[in-house]
C-alpha cells in the first residue's frame, strides 16, 4: 500500500493478504475488565476498517509490578480475552514490561482477499458519509477522570467503546462501499481529513446530524475538554470551514479524540439507505448519515 | 481572593481545582494561573457555566484568568 492506511496489508498470494496492526494505551475507564474489552475492541478496529477479518493476536502489556495489585492485571486480561472470544480471535501469546503506568492493547493479524481491501482515500463525489458510533468518548473520559461523570454517562460510553466494529465491517463488505476509516485519536475531522488528503474530493459534514453522547454537552460546558481535542482542532484548522453560526460545542466535538470509535464510511448515494437499514437491523443503531463527498472544495471540509 | 497556580497540571485537574475553590468560597474572586490553551478554555467554560465574569491576561507565556462571581 502506498498510502497511510489503518493497518498494514501484505499480499501472500493473489487471493490472500494479511492485515497487521498494533495499538495499546492507558486506562480510560475505572473498571479493569471494561478497560481490557475496550483496548481489544479498539485494536481490532483497524482490521475491520479495511474490511479484514482478525484471526490472531498478541497481548502487549505494561504493568507497574511494585505499585499495583496483580489481580487488576488479571481482570484487564480477562476482559481482553472475552472480547477476543467474541471476535473469534485466537490469543497466541504476549509480552509484559514493568512500567510506572498500566497500558494494554494488542498486536493483531487478520486476513483479507486483496480485491476486497477497503481503502481510506477512495471516496467519490456524491458518496454519502455514514458514521457508526456517537462522538464524545474523549470528553466523557475526561469527566470520568475528574470524578464528574454520571453512571449513566459511563455506561453509555463503555457500551459503545466495547462494541466491536465487526458487524459494521461485514455489512459494508456485503453492500459494497467506496472508502472507510475508523475514527480514533484524531477525532472525526482529523480522520475525515485523512480520507481526502491528496485526493480530488472534499467533504461536507452537517454538525447537527452527527450522533453524540447526550452527556457530552454538559461536560463540555463544565470544562471537561481533553488536551487532544484542542490539538486536533488546531492542527486541522486550515482545512476546515465552519459555519460561523454553529455553537462552539458542535464545532469542537468534531475534534474530540475517540477511543474505539466508529467507522466513517463513504458509500454511493444509491446504496446509502440500504447500508443504513442493514446496519440498524444488525444492531449498529447509532449509524447515521452525517454528510457527503463533493467534487468541489478539494482536500477541505465544510462543516454546516 | 483565592489564587490558584495550576501550571504543569493537565486536564481535568485545573478544572477540578478551580471548581473546588468555587465550592469552598463561592463569593471569592479567584485568579488562576494556567499554561495550556486547553486548561484556559476549560476553566473559562466552567466559570461561564457558573455565572462568573472572566478576565483573561497573558503573563510571560502563561495565562492568568480572573474569575469574578456574579453576585459581586
Amino acid at each position: 500500500m502506498e498510502r497511510a492506511e489503518d493497518a498494514g496489508v501484505f499480499k501472500l498470494t493473489d487471493d490472500l493478504a494479511i492485515v497487521q496492526t498494533v495499538d495499546f494505551f492507558t486506562p480510560i475507564v475505572d473498571d479493569p475488565f471494561d478497560f481490557g474489552q475496550i483496548a481489544v475492541a479498539n485494536a481490532l478496529s483497524d482490521v475491520y476498517a479495511m474490511g479484514g477479518t482478525p484471526i490472531t493476536a498478541l497481548n502487549v502489556v505494561c504493568f507497574p509490578n511494585s505499585t499495583m495489585d496483580l489481580s487488576i492485571l488479571h481482570k484487564v486480561l480477562e476482559g481482553g480475552l472475552a472480547k477476543m472470544h467474541e471476535a473469534g480471535v485466537i490469543l497466541l501469546g504476549g509480552h509484559t514490561v514493568d512500567d510506572p503506568e498500566l497500558k494494554y492493547g494488542l498486536a493483531v493479524t487478520g486476513t483479507i482477499r486483496p480485491k476486497d481491501v477497503i481503502h481510506n482515500s477512495t471516496a467519490r463525489p456524491g458518496d454519502a458519509l455514514i458514521l457508526t458510533k456517537p462522538l464524545g468518548t474523549g470528553i466523557i473520559s475526561t469527566a470520568i477522570k475528574a470524578g464528574f461523570a454520571s453512571k449513566q454517562a459511563i455506561d453509555a460510553v463503555v457500551k459503545s467503546m466495547t462494541a466491536l466494529n465487526r458487524t459494521a465491517s461485514q455489512v459494508m463488505l456485503e453492500v459494497g462501499v467506496n472508502a472507510c476509516k475508523d475514527v480514533t485519536g484524531f477525532g472525526l475531522l482529523g480522520h475525515a481529513c485523512e480520507m481526502i488528503e491528496d485526493t480530488t474530493v472534499g467533504l461536507e459534514i452537517e454538525a447537527a446530524a452527527v450522533p453524540l453522547f447526550p452527556q457530552a454537552r454538559e461536560y463540555y460546558d463544565t470544562g471537561m475538554v481533553p488536551g487532544g481535542l484542542t490539538r486536533n482542532r488546531d492542527y486541522r484548522k486550515n482545512q476546515v470551514d465552519y459555519n460561523p453560526a454553529l455553537p462552539n460545542f458542535l464545532k469542537d466535538i468534531l475534534s474530540d479524540p475517540q477511543t474505539s470509535g466508529g467507522l466513517l464510511i463513504a458509500v454511493p448515494q444509491g446504496k446509502a439507505q440500504t447500508l443504513l437499514k442493514k446496519l440498524h437491523a444488525k444492531g449498529v443503531k447509532p449509524a447515521t448519515i452525517i454528510g457527503k463527498v463533493v467534487a468541489e472544495n478539494k482536500g477541505r471540509i465544510k462543516v454546516t | 481572593m483565592t489564587e490558584l497556580d495550576v501550571r504543569g497540571l493537565s486536564c481535568p485537574i485545573p478544572v477540578v481545582r478551580t471548581k473546588k475553590a468555587m465550592d469552598d468560597n463561592p463569593r471569592d474572586v479567584i485568579t488562576v494561573l494556567l499554561e495550556t490553551v486547553t486548561s484556559k478554555e476549560n476553566v473559562t467554560r466552567l466559570a461561564a457555566s457558573r455565572g462568573y465574569k472572566v478576565k483573561e491576561e497573558a503573563v510571560s507565556g502563561d495565562y492568568r484568568l480572573t474569575l469574578t462571581p456574579s453576585a459581586k
